[in-house]
C-alpha cells in the first residue's frame, strides 16, 4: 500500500506519522506543499504541526497551497484522505468535511490521552476494528469542533461522526470534553467516508513505551482494509 | 550624536568602563561603536563579575565533546551520536512582558542548540514564581507557560520536564530558564569560529526590527519603578519562522558549505560577528545596507544592537553562495551576503559607503573587563527555636495533606499538560517523574533530563545548597535508571555589586564545582544571570542545574509509580531527622532558621552507584528519590502515580515518627523490589555498604501507618492536584 504525506511550512508531525506508516506496512512518500501532483497513493495524509504558523486562521493558508488541488481532486475521485489535528483544520477550511475548529473551551493548549468512540465504522478507515473505544493522544489548541444546527442534523444523518470523546467505558459526556466540541466531536466525515479529519493523533500510540498502542490497532486495520 | 561620558553612562557603562574604551582606541567612540562596546561589555555578555568563579567549575570528562564557551555544551552518547544542551535564562524579558519573554527565552535556547547542527530534541524549563497571594503572581504563571507552550508547541519539539517554585523573594523578579536538547553526529557538529580570508558573510532568517534593542543591557540591571517603560526592550518571537530556520540549517548543514555559524541572540548582530571574528582570530567586514531590514531608515546603531529573533550568521566556503541560498530561498527565508572575513581583526562597518565603525576585536573580548568583586563570606545559619514537643501534637496525615497540596510540592499537570510533551514520538517518560526521557530516535538508547533548584537551602548556606542542587540532579537521573553524563547550569543572583549577593554567587559556584568534580558530573555549558533584584532587594540565590543522562537500553527505564501488591518498599540512604529547612519546618512550624541538610559527597555517590547496579540487574520495579518534604512524600507520590497503598512501619531509630518521615536528610531514595528479592537486594547493599531500611509493603489503595493510621490514595491524590486547579481559575 503506498501513502503520501504533505509537509507544510510549519507541520511537525510529519515524520511521526512517516514513521507510524512505515511500521505498519505503507510505502510512505513525503511530499512538500509546493509540489503540483501527489504520487500514485491509496492514502494521503495531512499532517499535525502549524502549518503557517496558523497564521490567518489555522489550516487556512495551507488549504490554498499548490499540492492542495492535487489532494482536493484526489479526494473528489474517492481517495482516502486522511487529515490529523492541524490536518483536519486544513481539510475544514478546504470544505472538504463540514464545519469549523474553534479554539478550546478554557483557552489552553491540551497535551493528553484521551478515549474515543468509534461511532461509525462502515468505512474504511473503523471496518473491523476490534474495539470500539479506542485511547488516543491529543495535542492542540484549537480543536473544538463546531457547526451550524442545519449541518448537524446533515452530518447525524449522513452518520458523519467518526469518533466522540469518551470515557473509557464509551460514555459520552459533558465531563469527558476536552475542548468544548459539539456533541463531544472528535472527527468527521466526508458524506462518501472517504475523507477522515479528527483530531486525535494516532501516531503518538503506535508503542508500549510511548502512550499506549490502540494507534497501532488503528494503522494495522486501516493498512488490512486497504489491501 | 557625540559622545561623552554621561552618555556612555546612559548606556549602562560605568564611568572607568568608558575611560577605558577610549584608552583602547585612543580616541571617543562615535555612537554606534559606544553602542557595539556597551553590548559587548554588559554583565550579560562579558560575564565579566562571574568569569572569574566560573573558572574553577570542572568542565572535562570522558564524554565531553565540548565545554563552556560554544554555543551549547556536547557530550557522547556513542555510537557516533552526541548530545548537545544548555539551559539559559530569560528572567527580566519575562518580567516585563511575560508571554514574548518566555516564548523567545524558548526560542533563543533552541537556536543556540540547532546552531551546533544538532535537531531539538526536548525541551525543558525552571520557572519560579513570587508568592501565589501576590497580585501580579498569578497572570505572571499564566503568561510565562502560555509562553513557553506557544513557542515549543508549534516548533514541535516535546517539553518533558521541568520545576516550578513560589516563593516571595521572587515577587518582583521572578525566573525563567529554559534548557534544549538536540541530538548530532559527533563528526557533523558546527562551532562558531570562523577561518580562511574573504570567506563570505551571510544573514539568513527573519528581517531586522526595532524590537529588542539594548535588551542584554536590560538584562544587565535591576529593576526599578520605571520597568514598565522597558517593555520595548523585549523581543518578540515568531516559531514559525524559527521551525523554517530550523529545517532550513539543517538542509545546509547536511552539506559542506559551512566554515562558521553562530545565531544572534543576546547582543543581535554585534555578538555574533564579534565572536565569530574573535574565535577565528579574524577581522569581519559588514556592510549594513545589505541588512535585510523591516523598518525602513534603520541607523547602523539600531541595526547592530536589535536583537530581533529568528536570525543567524554564518560563514561559508567560497563559491557555495548559490546553493546555500536555494535552499532559504526553499524555505521563504532571508538570504544576504552582507560582508566577508578580513585579516584587519578588527571589526568594520559600512553605511551608506561610509565607514561607521572600526574597532579592533580583541578591545571587545580579550581587554572586556573582569572583575573580582568584593563578597562577602556568608553568616552561619542561625539556631531554630521550635521544641520538640511541639511536634508530638501534630497528625502525620494533616501534615501530609498540607505538604502534597502545598504550591512547590503540588502537582503540576495545569502546567504540562499545556505542553506538547510526545510530538517526535520518542517521550518514554512524561513530565510528572524524576526525570523526562525521550529515546535517540531509530536506537535502544534513551536520554534522560531533569532541572532542579533549591534555592531555600542555597539561601540557608550557599556552599552546601550549591552542592545539593548538583546531587538533586544526579540523583532524579538515577532514579529513572540514567546514567549521569554531564550537566548545565543557569546561576541566578543579585546583584553582583551588592557583597552579600556576590558571596551567595561565588559559594554557590564552589558547592556545585565540588559536587559535580566528585560525582564527575561536569558542568559543559550554561549562563548566569544577575541582577535579579528590584531595588534593594535581591532574590534568593538560585542556581538550576540541568542534568542529563544515558539510558543504553531504554526497556531497563525505571518509573516512580509503584507497579505490584506486595511488593516489598525500601529507603536507600540513612535518615537522620534533619528538619531544619525543610518544607515541614518552614511551611508547618514557621520556622526558617536553621542548616539545610549536609551533603555527604561519597553517600551520594555510593547510593546512586549502588542503586544502578541493582537496576542493572533488573531488581528495581520503581525509584524515587527523596527530596523535598521527605520519605512520606515521596511514597505518597509513588502511591498517587500508581494507583497502589502502603502499609508504612516506621523503623527503630531514636527519632520520632514526624521526624522520621518528613526529614530530607540527602543521598536517599525509595525503592520497590520483589519479596523474592529482598534477600539478594540487601545483601548487595549490604555488600556496598549502603544504609537502607525497609519501610513497609504496597496494597491496594490506602496508606496505613503503624497499622493504626490511615488514608486512601484517592484523598491524597486529591490534595496533590487540585490546589494549582482552583488557583488557577479562581
Amino acid at each position: 500500500m503506498k501513502s503520501s504525506v504533505i509537509t507544510f511550512p510549519g507541520s511537525n508531525c510529519d515524520r511521526d506519522m512517516d514513521v507510524a506508516l512505515k511500521k505498519f506496512g505503507f510505502k510512505n512518500k513525503m511530499v512538500w506543499h509546493n509540489d503540483v501532483e501527489i504520487p500514485k497513493s491509496d492514502l494521503v495524509v495531512l499532517p499535525g504541526g502549524f502549518s503557517y504558523g496558523d497564521y490567518l486562521r489555522c489550516g487556512s493558508m495551507a488549504s490554498k497551497s499548490k499540492i492542495m488541488s492535487s489532494v482536493i481532486n484526489f479526494a473528489k475521485s474517492g481517495g482516502l484522505v486522511m487529515g490529523i489535528c492541524n490536518g483536519f483544520q486544513i481539510l475544514v477550511e478546504t470544505g472538504l468535511v463540514p464545519g469549523v475548529l474553534l479554539r478550546n473551551k478554557y483557552l489552553e493548549f491540551i497535551c493528553k490521552n484521551v478515549f474515543v468512540k468509534i461511532n461509525n465504522k462502515k468505512n474504511t478507515y473503523f471496518k473491523n476494528i476490534n474495539k470500539d473505544v479506542v485511547e488516543f493522544h491529543i495535542a492542540h489548541n484549537e480543536g473544538n469542533y463546531f457547526c451550524t444546527k442545519d449541518q448537524l442534523t446533515e452530518i447525524e444523518d449522513n452518520q458523519q461522526i467518526a469518533i466522540n470523546y469518551c470515557n473509557k467505558d464509551g460514555k459520552i459526556e459533558n465531563q469527558f470534553n476536552p475542548n468544548g466540541s459539539i456533541k463531544n466531536i472528535a472527527g468527521i466525515f466526508n458524506k462518501e467516508k472517504n475523507v477522515l479529519g479528527m483530531m486525535p493523533h494516532p501516531e503518538r500510540m503506535i508503542d508500549t513505551s510511548l502512550s499506549g498502542e490502540d494507534g497501532s490497532i488503528f494503522f494495522k486495520n486501516l493498512i488490512n482494509n486497504l489491501k | 550624536m557625540i559622545v561623552n561620558e554621561q552618555i556612555a553612562i546612559e548606556h549602562g557603562l560605568k564611568k572607568d568602563e568608558y575611560i577605558k574604551i577610549c584608552e583602547l582606541l585612543k580616541r571617543t567612540p562615535n555612537i554606534t561603536e559606544l553602542g557595539i562596546f556597551s553590548a559587548m561589555w554588559n554583565e550579560h555578555c562579558s560575564y565579566k563579575s562571574s568569569r572569574l568563579h566560573l573558572k574553577k567549575l570542572p568542565t572535562k570528562g570522558k564524554q565531553v565533546i565540548q565545554g563552556p564557551g560554544e554555543n551549547a555544551g556536547v557530550v557522547d552518547i556513542g555510537d557516533n551520536d552526541a548530545i548537545v544542551f544548555k539551559i539559559e535564562s530569560h528572567n527580566h524579558p519575562s518580567f516585563i512582558e511575560p508571554y514574548q519573554g518566555a516564548a523567545t527565552g524558548v526560542g533563543g535556547i533552541m537556536r543556540d542548540v540547532f546552531t551546533m547542527g544538532a535537531r531539538p530534541i526536548a525541551n525543558l524549563n525552571s520557572i519560579h514564581f513570587g508568592s501565589p497571594q501576590h497580585k501580579k503572581t498569578k497572570n505572571l504563571l499564566r503568561g510565562v507557560v502560555h509562553g513557553i507552550g506557544g513557542y515549543g508547541n508549534c516548533i514541535g519539539v516535546p517539553t518533558i520536564a521541568g520545576q516550578t517554585n513560589f516563593d516571595s523573594s521572587y515577587n518582583g523578579n521572578i525566573l525563567v530558564n529554559a534548557m534544549t536538547l538536540g541530538l548530532v553526529k559527533k563528526d557533523k557538529i558546527f562551532y562558531s569560529k570562523a577561518a580562511g580570508l574573504n570567506k563570505p558573510v551571510i544573514y539568513v532568517g527573519s528581517k531586522t526590527g526595532r524590537d529588542g534593542i539594548h535588551g542584554a543591557s536590560m538584562a544587565s540591571a535591576s529593576f526599578d519603578e520605571k520597568i514598565e517603560e522597558k517593555k520595548p526592550t523585549v523581543q518578540v518571537g515568531d516559531p514559525f519562522t524559527e521551525k523554517l530556520l530550523l529545517e532550513a540549517c539543517l538542509e545546509l548543514m547536511a552539506g559542506d558549505s559551512i566554515i562558521a555559524i553562530q545565531d544572534m541572540g543576546a547582543a543581535g548582530l554585534t555578538s555574533s560577528s564579534i565572536e565569530m571574528a574573535s574565535k577565528g582570530n579574524l577581522g569581519i567586514e559588514i556592510n549594513l545596507n545589505k541588512v535585510p531590514c523591516r523598518e525602513t531608515k534603520m541607523t547602523p546603531y539600531e541595526i547592530m544592537l536589535s536583537e530581533s529573533q529568528e536570525r543567524m550568521l554564518i560563514v561559508l566556503e567560497s563559491g557555495k553562495e548559490e546553493h546555500a541560498k536555494k535552499i532559504f530561498d526553499k524555505w521563504n527565508l532571508d538570504f544576504a551576503v552582507i560582508g566577508k572575513t578580513t585579516k584587519s581583526k578588527k571589526i568594520e562597518l559600512y553605511f551608506d559607503n561610509e565607514k561607521v565603525a572600526n574597532i579592533p576585536v580583541n578591545t571587545l573580548v580579550e581587554n572586556s573587563p573582569m572583575y573580582d568583586r568584593k563578597w562577602k563570606k556568608s553568616k552561619l545559619p542561625k539556631k531554630n527555636k521550635f521544641k520538640k514537643e511541639d511536634l508530638k501534637n501534630l497528625k502525620i496525615i494533616d501534615v501530609l495533606k498540607k505538604i502534597l497540596s502545598n504550591p512547590n510540592v503540588c502537582s503540576k499537570e495545569w502546567i504540562w499538560q499545556q505542553y506538547d510533551h510526545t510530538v517526535m514520538g520518542d517521550t518514554i517518560q512524561k513530565p510528572g517523574g524524576d526525570s523526562g526521557v525521550v529515546r535517540v530516535h531509530g536506537t535502544n538508547k534513551a536520554v534522560a533530563a531533569s532541572v532542579d533548584s533549591s534555592a531555600v537551602y542555597c539561601w540557608a548556606h550557599p556552599l552546601t545548597g550549591g552542592k545539593q542542587v548538583v546531587c538533586e540532579s544526579f540523583r532524579n537521573l538515577i532514579s529513572v535508571g540514567a546514567k549521569p553524563v554531564a550537566i548545565t547550569n543557569c546561576l541566578n543572583f543579585g546583584s553582583p555589586e551588592n557583597e552579600e549577593n556576590m558571596g551567595e554567587f561565588v559559594e554557590c559556584v564552589q558547592g556545585i564545582g565540588e559536587a559535580s568534580e566528585y560525582l564527575k558530573f561536569p558542568v559543559v555549558s550554561g549562563n548566569v544571570s544577575f541582577y535579579n533584584q528590584t531595588k534593594d532587594e535581591g532574590i534568593k540565590p538560585t542556581p538550576s542545574i540541568g542534568g542529563v543522562g544515558l539510558i543504553k537500553d531504554y526497556h531497563n527505564m525505571i518509573t516512580m509509580d509503584f507497579k505490584e501488591n506486595d511488593n516489598i518498599v525500601l529507603v536507600i540512604g540513612k535518615t537522620e531527622g534533619h528538619i531544619d529547612q525543610s518544607l515541614f519546618a518552614r511551611n508547618i512550624l514557621d520556622e526558617k532558621n536553621g542548616p539545610p541538610p549536609e551533603i555527604n559527597l561519597f553517600n551520594e555517590k555510593n547510593n546512586g552507584e549502588t542503586l544502578l547496579k541493582l537496576i542493572d540487574n533488573g531488581f528495581i520495579k520503581s525509584a524515587h528519590d527523596v527530596s523535598v518534604g521527605g520519605i512520606i512524600t515521596a511514597i505518597s507520590k509513588m502511591c498517587i502515580k500508581g494507583n497502589k497503598g502502603i502499609n508504612l512501619k516506621k523503623p527503630k531509630y531514636l527519632i520520632s515518627e514526624i521526624e522520621y518521615y518528613f526529614a530530607e536528610d540527602q543521598g536517599r531514595y525509595i525503592i520497590e523490589i520483589s519479596k523474592n528479592d529482598l534477600k539478594k537486594v540487601t545483601d548487595i547493599l549490604n555488600k556496598n555498604a549502603v544504609h537502607f531500611d525497609e519501610l513497609g509493603t504496597i496494597n491496594k489503595n490506602e496508606l496505613y501507618i503503624n497499622d493504626k493510621t490511615k488514608v486512601t490514595i484517592d484523598e491524597l491524590k486529591t490534595s496533590n492536584k487540585d490546589w494549582l486547579i482552583n488557583y488557577m481559575s479562581k
